[in-house]
């Protein structure tokens, strides 16, 4: 899908500028843990960072309503930023402290809100795409308009999870959206040597719902589809799969000890940088680099923040740990 | 009322009394579920809260968290315990963890009821007893009742309960009955019944075995000897306290249970007991089990398998010919 006209169009200034925020929030955060992790001292929960990913969070989460449901993946640290988890709260959350979303009891990419509607993934790659069918039944059988997205990366396509969830969603007709970042890698191979279809999304048709193949470095073409795929299901018309093609630029994680991928190849992706082509659009439309690099220097500011609340927040007192087992109350 | 139309009433009463209680599973629909319990309610409640699905466990119990996490009550059938090995990533990485990864205390009304049990001929991959696997995962709560009563009133009380429940009914149990309330009422869940006063010798059983240790107890009694038995109705929550003062009173303790004595949950009864008990104990502690083989197929084999009356009567009896004193 290449036609970015219709939800794309009705943005204003504002939006813009927002998304750009939003954008340079999600990559700023990233790259100071990596930059804390590896010269000051190595974060607690073991970093995944989805630095040249931000757009597919971004976008995605940005025309959600507040009672919209997401269930995050491994690599979408902007979904949770986007919903309303603020950096610092994500980040002690990394270094276990009791300020964390869990206060320790989870990690912070697989936590969950129920105030924020974000349901806790899985740290079994995939197992959580049938929550997400069974969030959005949930939907269809209270007579609900919200839907929910499930972001899931191209490793998990490959998961028997994947296509019962799908199935299953299509067949009840279910108001879910099946976000794939597809950034081409899974930890250590290819993901041509995983499948032999070019796109994921052509999986969809053997569940007879809509697929899309987009670009997972362009946010307004990640909003633009994924609105469309939303509005789609709120309607009734069932779900969809957007796969979003991206790239990870840092290893699978701040521990690999080797990254399988050639420099060059790394260094094509990081041409199609997301914010760098978010910028020149902007600046395509009259915006000034002084109001770019005043929002760069305010969201520095906000997570360098966040690294301080990290550091000096308590960690959690021990009978954190046998809390939140079972329902406690009546 | 049989065990059958117990279990159908429990479920019937809720879904009449709560709109957001819902029925996931397959087959469940216009065919009323391999065993029947759900026929007719597809008609009474429609497509939208009795729903039929694909043969994909993964996405009914995954569908039952998510839905279970925004305001429904689902009831999950899988439809033989046998299958549960499909969906332990499910049940143990995402229902029993889900509130152990929120931000806050939340509920997952989540119930998942499947037939288990040997004694049908239909083979080792619709026989197995494996409730034993899940009294290790915290999160969870794993309910077997043994008769028509308990089984009505525990599942009303799963339905109820904020956790997610595993819920184990005996295939065998189905045609069997009891004096049952034709009203409403549940049982709590981790709280065992003392179904048999006695002095001499505590039975703690669960599920169908609870059957043959009453029948048992008929033929120690003819032999005079006076049996106490516990039906532990869960194995999660575990109510070592009944089992406990029992074993004070009566210094036995006998253990039996369909699944395979080596692993099975008697183990745990067994030390347990052992750590905060065994100075009232006048005998070594007994477990009955299956044997540590597959449920075997043919009725020779199978009805060997299957722990018996005769079994527990012999293993009661060993245990009263060692005198310590």
């Amino acid at each position: 899908m290449n036609d970015v006209s219709t939800y794309a169009e009705q943005l204003t200034d504002q939006d813009h500028l927002n998304l750009y925020r939003h954008l340079t929030v999600v990559r700023t955060f990233e790259e100071k843990i990596r930059e804390y992790h590896h010269k000051k001292s190595p974060v607690t929960e073991l970093p995944h960072l989805s630095t040249g990913q931000e757009a597919v969070s971004v976008g995605s989460c940005y025309g959600l309503r507040p009672d919209d449901v997401i269930i995050p993946s491994l690599r979408t640290r902007g979904a949770f930023l986007m919903r309303g988890v603020s950096p610092k709260v994500s980040m002690a959350g990394m270094f276990g402290k009791a300020t964390g979303l869990t206060k320790g009891r989870n990690t912070s990419h697989h936590a969950g809100s129920m105030a924020l509607n974000i349901v806790p993934g899985s740290g079994v790659v995939g197992s959580h795409l049938p929550l997400g069918a069974g969030v959005a039944l949930a939907a269809k059988t209270l007579k609900k308009d919200f839907v929910t997205l499930v972001y899931f990366g191209d490793g998990a396509s490959n998961r028997g999870d994947f296509h019962e969830a799908l199935n299953f969603a299509a067949v009840l007709k279910l108001p879910v959206i099946f976000i794939c970042e597809n950034n081409q890698w899974a930890l250590s191979n290819p993901v041509t040597q995983h499948m032999l279809i070019k796109n994921v999304a052509e999986r969809a048709a053997s569940y007879g719902m809509p697929g899309y193949t987009i670009d997972g470095n362009d946010v307004l073409e990640v909003y633009n589809c994924t609105m469309k795929a939303v509005e789609a299901a709120r309607r009734g018309d069932g779900p969809s799969l957007i796969e979003c093609k991206t790239y990870r630029w840092h290893a699978h994680s701040e521990r690999d000890p080797r990254d399988m991928r050639t420099k060059e190849e790394i260094e094509s992706w990081k041409q199609k940088c997301p914010i760098k082509r978010y910028e020149a659009f902007l600046i395509g439309k009259s915006v000034s680099q002084a109001v770019l690099a005043a929002i760069q220097a305010d969201v520095a500011k906000e997570i360098d923040e966040a690294v301080v609340f990290s550091e000096t927040s308590p960690y959690p007192q021990v009978d954190e740990m046998y809390k939140n087992v079972y329902f406690e109350g009546e | 009322m049989t065990f059958k139309e117990a279990v159908k009433e429990a479920i019937l009463f809720e879904m009449r009394k709560d709109p957001t209680v819902i029925l996931i599973g397959e087959d469940i629909g216009q065919y009323g579920g391999i065993f029947q319990i759900t026929s007719g309610m597809l008609d009474e409640f429609g497509a939208g809260r009795v729903i039929d699905t694909p043969i994909s466990e993964l996405a009914i119990v995954g569908a039952g968290i998510g839905s279970a996490l925004y305001g429904c009550k689902p009831i999950v059938e899988i439809m033989f315990a046998d299958f549960l090995t499909i969906v332990m990533d499910q049940i143990v990485n995402n229902a029993a963890k889900m509130n152990y990864s929120y931000d806050e205390n939340i509920r997952l009304p989540l119930v998942i009821r499947m037939a288990y049990g040997a004694g049908t001929r239909s083979g080792m991959h619709h026989c197995q007893n494996l409730e034993g696997w899940f009294a290790d995962v915290p999160g969870l709560k794993v309910v077997i009742p043994s008769d028509a009563y308990t089984a009505k009133g525990l599942l009303a009380a799963a339905i109820r309960d904020p956790n997610p429940v595993l819920f184990f009914e005996h295939k065998l149990l189905y045609a069997t009955r009891c004096e049952t309330p034709e009203e409403d009422y549940t049982l709590p869940l981790g709280k065992a019944r003392v179904v048999e006063e006695g002095t001499d010798l505590t039975i703690v059983s669960w599920g169908i075995m609870v059957r043959k240790a009453r029948q048992a107890a008929i033929e120690l009694k003819k032999q005079g000897i006076s049996v106490e038995i516990i039906d532990l109705c869960s194995v999660v929550p575990f109510d070592k306290e009944t089992i406990i003062n029992s074993v004070k009173k009566t210094s036995r303790l006998l253990i039996v249970h369909e699944a395979h004595a080596s692993g099975g949950f008697g183990g745990e009864i067994s030390a347990t007991v052992a750590e905060e008990a065994i100075g009232y104990l006048d005998a070594p502690i007994k477990r009955i089990g299956a044997p540590f083989i597959p449920v075997p197929f043919s009725p020779v084999l199978e009805d060997q398998y299957i722990p018996n009356e005769k079994d527990i009567v012999k293993g009661a009896l060993e245990m009263l010919s060692v005198n310590t004193n």
